[in-house]
């Protein structure tokens, strides 16, 4: 018979195992995936991938170039609409915000954060596409900051929360205007903290696909101007890997590499930096 | 000098005011999506009624539109991704916050966070050109020869379908589960730890009766917060769930979940009935994934203030 303290142990030296067990089992389908994105990734890239539009079905080579392009033009578009009023948001909820308005804005950010993105990119197609009686760049740029706003808002907000209160009362003791402390001095010292989390938001929003479906559409064609329907590299990823072509599926790849290394470029690059920031924590 | 000081107030409020502005547009947003889904999704719902949910049959040629197999295949892929998640993020937690040597941890919860990083769509590309012919030729059969019995696994083994996307999708929500958890555990005082060593508990026993009694309303709300990602997942599910709105008890069987079939269907809808009633079923999203972040954030919430976003680490 085994006694009670020996079975105590081996129980724990099992369950303390199982976590490893677990923990080894999460880092199984990460290196999978970065391995066959690589490997399957690599052979299409060419000259032709980064220069030419997409061949006719069909044809053998073309590349993506204008998915490439049609990513980074809806970023910027999104960043540059997503970017002020998140910030601004953020540091309403630090500065300014008070009482039920705050707790609302503050709860909303975070219940609009998990709100799918199909949906998203579904009430775009009803309010701007149907308007613009056409899918548009800017209409999948207005889907793409409405996934960016809340995460820079919740971001810029807890930052702000950080910088000590003593810099704020100094600023106003030496008279300066609110403005001006939010500017010169809160602002000021929160920089990095805010940079990083607008590169965070900017490599979640680049991997979108969900919300570009019924907005940005898609085009085999170089972008066009704002309320021209667009390229982008998620959308492409979808539709080629869909089709029964050996061909498209190997460009889905390629396609899949350069995203997946824009985007975790990125976010490494933030994670770094906001690890320095925080004074290596 | 009046004049300076008064601008500087004027400034203030200003300033004020347009972060306000800001702040509402939050507000703003929601009740936009809320009335633009609830306006389309009106002519389906005035036609079906309350059979809009209960209807079994899902036939965009027919104008037949019942959301059940939606809502199944939604319900049944997310709770097959929480089965599978939910005890390797709490392992994968404990791991990191309890047991790991101090150099492992952080890099180790940086790896569990890239999953984080990867685009759905490339989880779907992955899930259909790997996962699924590995699903195909080797996992189902054999599930197919030890546990066939069960009504679960029953069926060609296509792999395409219930199975693939509730795997995917458990990848897709592990890393949100484990970092709020090992946030979470982190947060437990090691008195707690410290008394049930004192007694003479064994570490297991310490972490399973002092550390996540202690913190089992944050841990509930992060696995709450990981099915509201799964309930809503679009891409990676599309691409290997099979895309076919029945309802059947095997995992091998192809399904279609809300997400999915807007996805599939939105951009080429038939009429407009058919329009209408993916309105609806993203309604129906709407509320559920809403409802389901409300309660996970309050749990969440109520068991401490987690810090959000680059400064949770």
């Amino acid at each position: 018979m085994v006694s009670r303290g020996l079975k105590r142990k081996l129980w724990n030296r099992f369950m303390l195992a199982l976590t490893v067990v677990a923990t080894a089992a999460a880092l199984v389908p990460l290196a999978s995936i970065l391995y066959y994105v690589a490997v399957r990734g690599l052979p299409a890239l060419n000259l032709d991938f980064f220069t030419k539009l997409p061949a006719a079905v069909g044809e053998p080579g073309g590349g993506l170039a204008n998915a490439i392009l049609g990513t980074i033009i809806l970023v910027l578009l999104a960043g540059a609409m997503a970017v002020p009023v998140g910030i601004l948001t953020g540091i309403y909820l630090a500065e300014f915000g008070r009482g039920r308005l705050a707790w609302t804005v503050r709860f909303l950010c975070d219940v609009l954060t998990g709100v799918p993105s199909i949906i998203v990119g579904i009430v775009v197609y009803s309010t701007v596409v149907l308007t613009m009686k056409r899918f548009s760049a800017l209409a999948g740029g207005i889907a793409l900051a409405i996934i960016m706003i809340p995460l820079v808002a919740r971001t810029t907000e807890e930052i702000l929360r950080l910088v000590p209160q003593s810099l704020r009362e100094a600023s106003l003791a030496l008279g300066a205007t609110r403005v001006r402390t939010v500017r010169s001095v809160v602002l000021r010292s929160a920089m990095g903290g805010i940079i990083t989390g607008v590169m965070l938001a900017t490599a979640r929003i680049a991997g979108e696909t969900a919300p570009l479906l019924f907005t940005a559409l898609n085009s085999r064609y170089w972008p066009g101007g704002l309320t021209d329907h667009i390229a982008s590299l998620p959308v492409y990823i979808f539709t080629y890997s869909t089709t029964p072509y050996e061909e498209l599926h190997r460009l889905a790849w390629g396609a899949a590499l350069i995203l997946v290394v824009m985007v975790l470029t990125t976010s490494i690059a933030a994670r770094l930096a906001a690890r320095r920031l925080n004074g290596g924590r | 000098m009046v004049g300076k000081a008064g601008r500087g107030k004027i400034k203030d409020t200003l300033f004020a005011g347009i972060s306000g502005l800001a702040a509402l547009s939050i507000i703003f947003i929601i009740i936009v999506m809320l009335y633009e889904l609830v306006v389309g999704a009106g002519p389906a719902l005035a036609r079906f009624g309350w059979d809009f949910l209960t209807g079994t049959r899902w036939d965009p040629v027919r104008e037949q539109f019942g959301a059940w197999p939606l809502i199944y295949g939604t319900l049944v892929s997310s709770f097959v991704a929480l089965a599978l998640a939910v005890p390797l993020s709490l392992g994968i937690a404990i791991y990191l916050a309890e047991l790991a040597p101090p150099w492992l941890r952080e890099p180790v919860a940086f790896l569990v966070e890239l999953l984080a990083a990867i685009p759905s769509v490339v989880y779907g590309l992955w899930g259909l050109f790997v996962l699924v012919p590995w699903l195909r030729t080797t996992v189902q059969p054999f599930l197919g020869n030890t546990l066939g019995f069960l009504p679960l696994f029953q069926g060609p083994p296509l792999g395409m379908g219930m199975l693939a996307a509730g795997l995917v999708l458990a990848i897709m929500i592990l890393p949100i589960i484990t970092s709020i958890t090992r946030e979470v555990l982190l947060a437990v005082p090691s008195s707690q730890r410290e008394a049930m060593l004192a007694l003479g508990a064994t570490r297991w026993e310490t972490i399973r009766m002092a550390v996540l009694p202690y913190g089992r309303s944050g841990i509930v709300g992060a696995v709450i917060l990981g099915l509201g990602r799964a309930l809503g997942e679009t891409m990676a599910v599309t691409m290997v769930i099979g895309n076919r709105p029945q309802v059947s008890l095997s995992l091998f069987h192809p399904g279609q979940t809300i997400a999915s079939v807007i996805a599939n269907e939105f951009t080429e809808g038939f009429n407009e009935m058919h329009l209408s009633a993916l309105l609806a079923s993203a309604l129906l999203l709407f509320v559920i994934t809403l409802l389901v972040n409300i309660l996970a954030r309050l749990m969440v919430w109520r068991m401490n203030k987690i810090p959000q976003g680059v400064s949770r680490e």
